[in-house]
């Protein structure tokens, strides 16, 4: 934190598109993406008024925990190259003013989904956002190669803070939702991490290639994959998704297992190239591998949330056909 | 070397816009708490006791 106290004195008064930067913009789409996902396929309806409230609270919240991220880790984002461009580590954004967005948006969102949805949904909300910020940043992050395994739940929870808005419960398909996100996260992020891992390991955060190696990081991949592919394939039989889900989950599956496969048999993250010691996402020598499964990823996550968006939106809900 | 003034004057543009677009955030907070607060009263204000 000493680093974060010494980066937070900015020169110049901080511009309002900085501020908005501290909320993580594109990590907010996702999360509103997938919990309006959760929110359509909740077996009963809210007004969209107090729906599209609602997920603007989750928006916020998630917002507001990415605050209080960049302020803790400030120290940690000013020597990565993906990150040291944010806010607060490049100066624009003092620390503090950091820290006092997320407390009061995560105040004002979680106060308004509780107005708005119902105090489940908004007690949810505040677990997720004290979950990413006290648990993932302030604890595991810097502490333990599982930091984004565990940590992974707060991502995970949007879906099931949608459901609960609409009817004040959370049952066994939100948190399919929930662990399908949960259980892709380690193959997504690690394979991220095969081709950055050397920016980690500067930055001193123990991530899975800088502690365990590049073949153990592939393993694991390989082995959270193969847990994976089930969890997407189950909403299809839970009654959540229908036959377009089941189509797209297993084909969009196979993809992902053949993927993980050729990166476990590659020598991803084993060899660094210096000529490409400029680019962030520039391919490492034998990690072409681990970019392809993080590009399909995103993908393949993407398209189940869509496709079980587009089947409830279409009234093709299986739910209510099996009641 | 730059301009003071001129760099005072910068400043005072990015604070004022910074501080319209955290005025803005409070406004559409305020309404925000008002529309829910309608909607969740909705027929119900018609239906208690007089």
């Amino acid at each position: 934190m000493a680093m974060s106290e010494a980066l937070s004195t900015p020169k110049a008064p901080a511009r309002w598109q900085d501020i908005v930067q501290l909320l993580k913009p594109r990590v907010m789409s996702l999360v509103v993406f997938t919990a309006l996902t959760g929110m359509v396929c909740a077996p009963a309806h809210i007004h969209p008024v107090l729906g599209a409230i609602a997920i603007l609270c989750v928006a916020v919240g998630a917002g507001a925990s990415a605050a209080l991220n960049m302020w803790y880790d400030a120290d940690i984002d000013a020597r990565m190259r993906r990150t040291r461009g944010r806010p607060v580590p490049s100066g624009k954004v003092a620390g503090a003013d950091a820290l006092t967005l997320g407390v009061i948006l995560s105040m004002f969102s979680v106060m308004l989904m509780g107005m708005t949805a119902n105090w489940f949904a908004a007690g949810l909300l505040a677990f997720t956002i004290l979950f990413y910020a006290v648990v993932y940043t302030m604890w595991l992050k810097r502490s333990t190669a599982q930091n984004i395994v565990i940590g992974g739940l707060a991502g995970a929870l949007p879906p099931v803070i949608g459901w609960a808005a609409v009817t004040g419960t959370a049952p066994a398909n939100a948190w399919l939702l929930c662990a399908i996100i949960f259980m892709w996260t380690p193959p997504h992020f690690w394979a991220l991490s095969l081709y950055t891992s050397e920016d980690y390991a500067k930055a001193g955060v123990p991530m899975m290639p800088v502690v365990k190696g590049a073949a153990s990081t592939r393993r694991q991949i390989l082995v959270y994959s193969l847990l994976l592919i089930p969890v997407c394939l189950a909403p299809a039989f839970t009654g959540l998704g229908g036959p377009v889900y089941l189509a797209v989950a297993g084909f969009g599956g196979a993809v992902f297992l053949l993927l993980a496969w050729r990166l476990f048999r590659s020598h991803a993250g084993e060899a660094a190239d210096p000529r490409n010691d400029d680019g962030l996402y520039d391919v490492r020598a034998g990690a072409r591998d681990a970019r392809n499964l993080f590009a399909f990823s995103i993908l393949y996550l993407a398209l189940l949330f869509a496709t079980l968006l587009g089947e409830h939106l279409a009234g093709l809900n299986p739910l209510e056909l099996l009641q | 070397m730059s301009d003071p003034i001129r760099q005072d004057e910068a400043a005072a543009k990015t604070r004022r816009a910074r501080n319209i677009v955290l005025a803005l955030g409070l406004v559409v907070f305020v309404i925000l708490v008002y529309v829910v607060t309608v909607f969740q009263m909705g027929a119900n204000v018609l239906e208690r006791p007089i």
